[in-house]
Formats: C-alpha cells, sequence, structure tokens
C-alpha cells in the first residue's frame, strides 16, 4: 500500500497535515503524537516580527464547532527560525511554515529570511478573518491575491500554497488568480467568519467580536469548496475544514484534495492527526487501494 | 510531567450546593496531579466539542484518583451532573503548573476563595504542611457553604457571604479586614473581580499573592493561544507579553499579571 503523495515536487509520506494555528510548531503535541508518522506539520502563522493577537476571549465553543480570534499572536520568525525550526527537523516529517504580514513587505521579509532555511514548502496566509490589516484583505480581492502571490512567488526559494478564504462569493476565481500568479498549491478552506452572543451579558462573546468558525460544523462546506476549486485549478490542494477521522479525510481527497489537515479537531483530541492516518490506510487495506492517489479527485 | 488524554471511570458523585457537583474519578493521572493543577474534562455530545477545563479540589494518590467540585453553567458541565457511579469520562491532564508550595514554607499564609474557586483550596490545604501558620478566607454567595467544614481541618476557617447570610457580609476582603486577619503570603483562586481586589490588597500589604486563573481555552496544552493573560514579562512562546494561562499558569504571582 502507497499512501505517498506529491506537492509541487515534495513528496509526503502520506497525505496527513496539521492545519496552522491548530498545533503550534509540532512541540506542544509532540507528547501525545510521533511526528515522525505525519505527513507534515504546518506552523501557526508567523510574521516577521511578533505579533501580541487579540483581548480575551479569544475562544468560543459554538454547535459542532468553535470560534477562533486569537489575532495570529506570533512570536515573529527570528524566534521560529532559532527554536521551532531545529525542533521540527528533529522528525521525520515535512515542514511547511505558515506566513502571514500587515503588509506585502511583511511577507516578503518573512519568505526571504526562511529563503536558507530547511524548510520545505511556504503556506501564505491571505485568508485570517482576525486581524484588521492585512491578512484577508489580500485574500477576498482576486487582483490583490493575484498581485500579492506574484511578489511572493519571485521571492520565495521553496514552493508556495496560497491558502484560501471561503469568505468570498466565488472561491475558485480566487484559486484562478492564485495559479495565476505562479502559487505551486492552495490550501483551503480558512475559517468562516462569525458571531456569538453572550445573551446575558448583552454583548459579543468574543472580544473580537467576530472570529473564525471551524470544526466538524464547516466540513460540508470546506469539501464542497475544495471540489469546486479543484474543478477550477490544475494545481493541488490541500484539503481542511473539520476533518475528524479518516472518514473525513478521505472525502477530501475525493472530493480533489491531494493533502488533507486536521485544524480544531487537534483540540478535542490530540490523537487526531494519528488516527486520520491510520484510519487511511485501513480504508485502503479494506477497499484494496494500492495507492492514495487513486482516490484522490475520483468523485467527479 | 506527561500529559495524558484517559478514559476515566466516576467513582461517585455528590450534589453539595445549589448547581455545585462533588465528583471523584478513578485515574491514573492522580498519581502525578498536584494542588493548583487542573483537568480537562470531555462531553459525550459530539455537538459540545471542547473539553471543560476544571479545577483539581483533591488527589488521593493511594487509590487512583482525582476529586473535581464544578459548578453547573452550561450543557456541559449539566452533563457531568448527570454522571453516576461507574460512568465512563475522558480526561486530559494533568495541566498547568500548580500552586508554588515552596512559597508557603515557614510563612504566615492566606488561601483565599471565592465560589467555585474555593475547590482548589482544599487540595492547597492539604498541601501546606510547611507553613507557619494558615488561615483561609472564603467568600460565598449565601449560606451554602460547600467544603468550608472540610477546610476547616487545615486551618481556621473564615466566612464572607454576598447576602450576609453567614459570617461577613460582602466579600474575601471585608471579611479578612472585620477578622484582622494577616499573613505573609496569599494564595487565590476566585472570579476576576475578586481576584483584581486581592491583587490590590496584596500591593498594599507588600506581601506576594499567588492567584489562579482562568480563561476561555480550546487545547488545554499551549498550542491553540485562546487564553492568554496580559504579563509584565515577556512570555515564554510568542515573548509578547501574553502567557498562556493553560501552560504557563494558571498560577501567577500577581504582581506579574494585569487583570484590569
Amino acid at each position: 500500500m502507497n499512501t505517498q503523495i506529491t506537492i509541487a515536487g515534495v513528496s509526503f509520506k502520506n497525505p496527513v497535515m496539521t492545519a496552522s494555528g491548530t498545533f503550534g510548531s509540532g512541540m506542544e503535541y509532540a507528547e501525545f503524537v510521533d511526528l515522525n508518522t505525519l505527513g507534515a506539520v504546518v506552523t501557526k502563522g508567523v510574521a516577521n516580527v511578533p505579533w501580541e493577537g487579540n483581548p480575551t476571549p479569544r475562544v468560543q465553543e459554538t454547535y459542532g464547532g468553535m470560534l477562533n480570534a486569537i489575532g495570529l499572536q506570533n512570536p515573529g520568525v527570528d524566534v521560529l527560525i532559532e527554536r521551532d525550526i531545529p525542533f521540527l527537523k528533529q522528525f521525520d516529517t515535512r515542514i511547511i511554515v505558515n506566513v502571514c504580514g500587515r503588509t506585502q513587505a511583511d511577507y516578503v521579509e518573512v519568505v526571504e529570511k526562511l529563503a536558507d532555511q530547511p524548510v520545505d514548502m511556504l503556506e501564505i496566509n491571505v485568508s485570517c478573518p482576525n486581524v484588521k490589516h492585512g491578512g484577508i484583505a489580500f485574500g477576498q480581492d482576486p487582483k490583490c491575491l493575484y498581485d500579492i502571490t506574484k511578489e511572493i512567488k519571485k521571492k520565495a526559494r521553496q514552493p508556495i500554497i496560497m491558502k484560501l478564504s471561503p469568505n468570498v462569493t466565488d472561491i475558485a476565481e480566487m484559486a484562478r488568480a492564485a495559479e495565476a500568479a505562479g502559487s505551486d498549491a492552495l490550501s483551503l478552506i480558512n475559517t468562516l467568519t462569525g458571531m456569538k452572543i453572550d445573551i446575558y451579558k448583552r454583548c459579543f462573546a468574543l472580544a473580537n467580536k467576530t472570529g473564525g468558525l471551524s470544526g466538524p460544523a464547516i466540513k460540508p462546506i470546506a469539501v464542497r469548496m475544495v471540489y469546486q476549486v479543484s474543478t477550477a485549478v490544475k494545481i493541488p490542494i490541500i484539503g481542511m475544514g473539520g476533518i475528524a477521522n479518516a472518514q473525513d479525510a478521505i472525502e477530501f481527497l475525493m472530493a480533489g484534495a491531494t493533502g488533507v489537515a486536521v485544524g480544531a479537531m487537534n483540540f478535542v483530541n490530540p490523537y487526531t492527526t494519528v488516527e486520520v492516518v491510520k484510519g487511511i490506510e485501513e480504508y485502503m487495506e479494506q477497499q484494496k487501494i494500492a495507492n492514495i492517489t487513486d482516490i484522490i479527485g475520483c468523485v467527479r | 510531567m506527561e500529559k495524558k488524554k484517559e478514559r476515566a471511570v466516576v467513582y461517585k458523585q455528590q450534589q453539595i450546593a445549589a448547581g455545585i457537583y462533588d465528583m471523584w474519578i478513578q485515574t491514573s493521572i492522580a498519581l502525578q496531579a498536584k494542588a493548583g493543577q487542573f483537568i480537562s474534562v470531555y462531553t459525550q455530545d459530539s455537538s459540545a466539542l471542547l473539553p471543560r477545563p476544571i479545577s483539581i479540589c483533591e488527589v488521593d494518590r493511594e487509590h487512583e484518583r482525582l476529586r473535581i467540585v464544578y459548578r453547573v453553567v452550561g450543557k456541559g458541565t449539566a452533563e457531568f451532573a448527570s454522571y453516576e457511579t461507574g460512568h465512563c469520562i475522558d480526561i486530559l491532564g494533568t495541566l498547568g503548573n500548580g500552586f508554588p508550595l515552596e512559597e508557603a514554607r515557614g510563612k504566615q499564609v492566606i488561601l483565599i476563595g471565592g465560589g467555585i474557586g474555593i475547590p482548589p483550596m482544599l487540595a492547597l490545604a492539604k498541601e501546606l504542611k510547611d507553613a507557619t501558620s494558615v488561615k483561609i478566607v472564603v467568600g460565598y454567595r449565601n449560606q451554602e457553604l460547600f467544603l468550608a467544614q472540610e477546610l476547616s481541618q487545615y486551618g481556621e476557617v473564615y466566612i464572607a457571604t454576598e447576602d450576609g447570610s453567614a459570617g461577613t457580609k460582602g466579600t474575601v476582603l471585608d471579611a479578612i479586614a472585620s477578622n484582622g486577619v494577616s499573613a505573609q503570603v496569599l494564595f487565590a483562586c476566585g472570579p476576576l473581580p475578586m481576584l483584581r481586589a486581592v491583587k490590590g490588597y496584596a500591593e498594599q500589604a507588600k506581601i506576594p499573592a499567588y492567584i489562579s486563573l482562568e480563561e476561555r481555552m480550546a487545547c488545554g496544552v499551549g498550542a491553540c493561544l485562546g487564553c492568554v493573560v496580559k504579563t509584565r514579562q515577556k512570555d515564554s512562546h510568542s515573548h509578547v507579553n501574553n502567557a498562556r494561562i493553560c501552560t504557563d499558569g494558571p498560577v501567577y504571582l500577581a504582581s506579574e499579571v494585569e487583570i484590569g
């Protein structure tokens, strides 16, 4: 049985990754999960300088999901290079660094600092709904997305993955813009902008008022969008949004994703990623699938 | 110390006040548990995904049991309240760092608990064998004085109630003032307004106060960065003065945190 996949020339032992922001830089979950078993660890978004993030409360539970408005608190790329990349290098897994910024120059600075690092791919976060400047602004207008993708692609030494927002009218149009600008791959979906109100305190449940909805509640939307994008572009897709088990992951693969990422469910069950890896293998054996690539995009 | 998720078993449970439940859990996690740490408890309702962080009220290492005393505040805790002996319960622990017991050595200590912040004070009171003296100040809404009797085994207990139905009418600070209680170090857990008052009191009295904080959290293990508190010092993770309550805390020296 072969679970290996390839994205933009980078091979992964299996398609299972961690969704940015839900797994730290691997350190916090290494107590629970053997990182060697994962296809890749995708780090929490990192900017050119440390970011404080938003006021608390930053997280709230919702029906079958959760809202977060962390606001991309991060230690900046220098700490990532000094502390987190060496930590991840101890493991036999691919390293994908998620890059965030407020301006185009911020993104470029991070990408340039990572040029000589042992990082396999860069995921560019142009879709965070929780930061006021930058972030999602680049991910909601096809022209802006095209421009920033082009700029980053010029500077990046590693293949880039543009991470798309679902908070758009037509995600396929965004996907085509990123592809046209040279993005090597796409990841989707980031969280859906949501809101929760505390009816006893008569206030917003999150200090940021709005937050990003994730978890099993959003999975059908994510599967639909992965399918839609996979029919619109030729570059590979990493699918995510509410994956809780192998069955969910296989849905994404069949919808057209080459890789899959586990996000909010890491918080619920710290062993989710390894369970998904194992469950995919069991499914392949049971269904007599020799190569995982045989089922990618098989539903048309 | 190793964190793990484990399927544990409810050893026994009873209601001890309106909306307050007292549950003993049979779990090997008890072997590593310390006063001031917490566990995350999972619901069996798949629409309520996130585990509920609940402080440890008592540790029985010999029988490998943990005691939690919690208030029913929503559908997760309401579900826990329905569990009977033998019910399986998924827990993650132990989380957080606990109280710095060494800071109580050879000192006169006051433990301050407010409402559902009282339970961790029982675990702490049991561990304070090296303190010169232990006084315990607890604040309740009314005369339902849960855990007060048990606390009295470990030190003199002073009570404050919001409605004046028992002890001093008012807050734990009112009880401290009206009873002339003093100490060289404070340990406190309770609602944020109480902790702010305790912080102010400790500053005035020029004594250290160790306060246990809570915040909405998702992972409980330091990955999501949901449960942060503003700190004077750079935090260990992001170096932006936002420490993670779940992993850097939940107990902080009051003068190190900005709690408004």
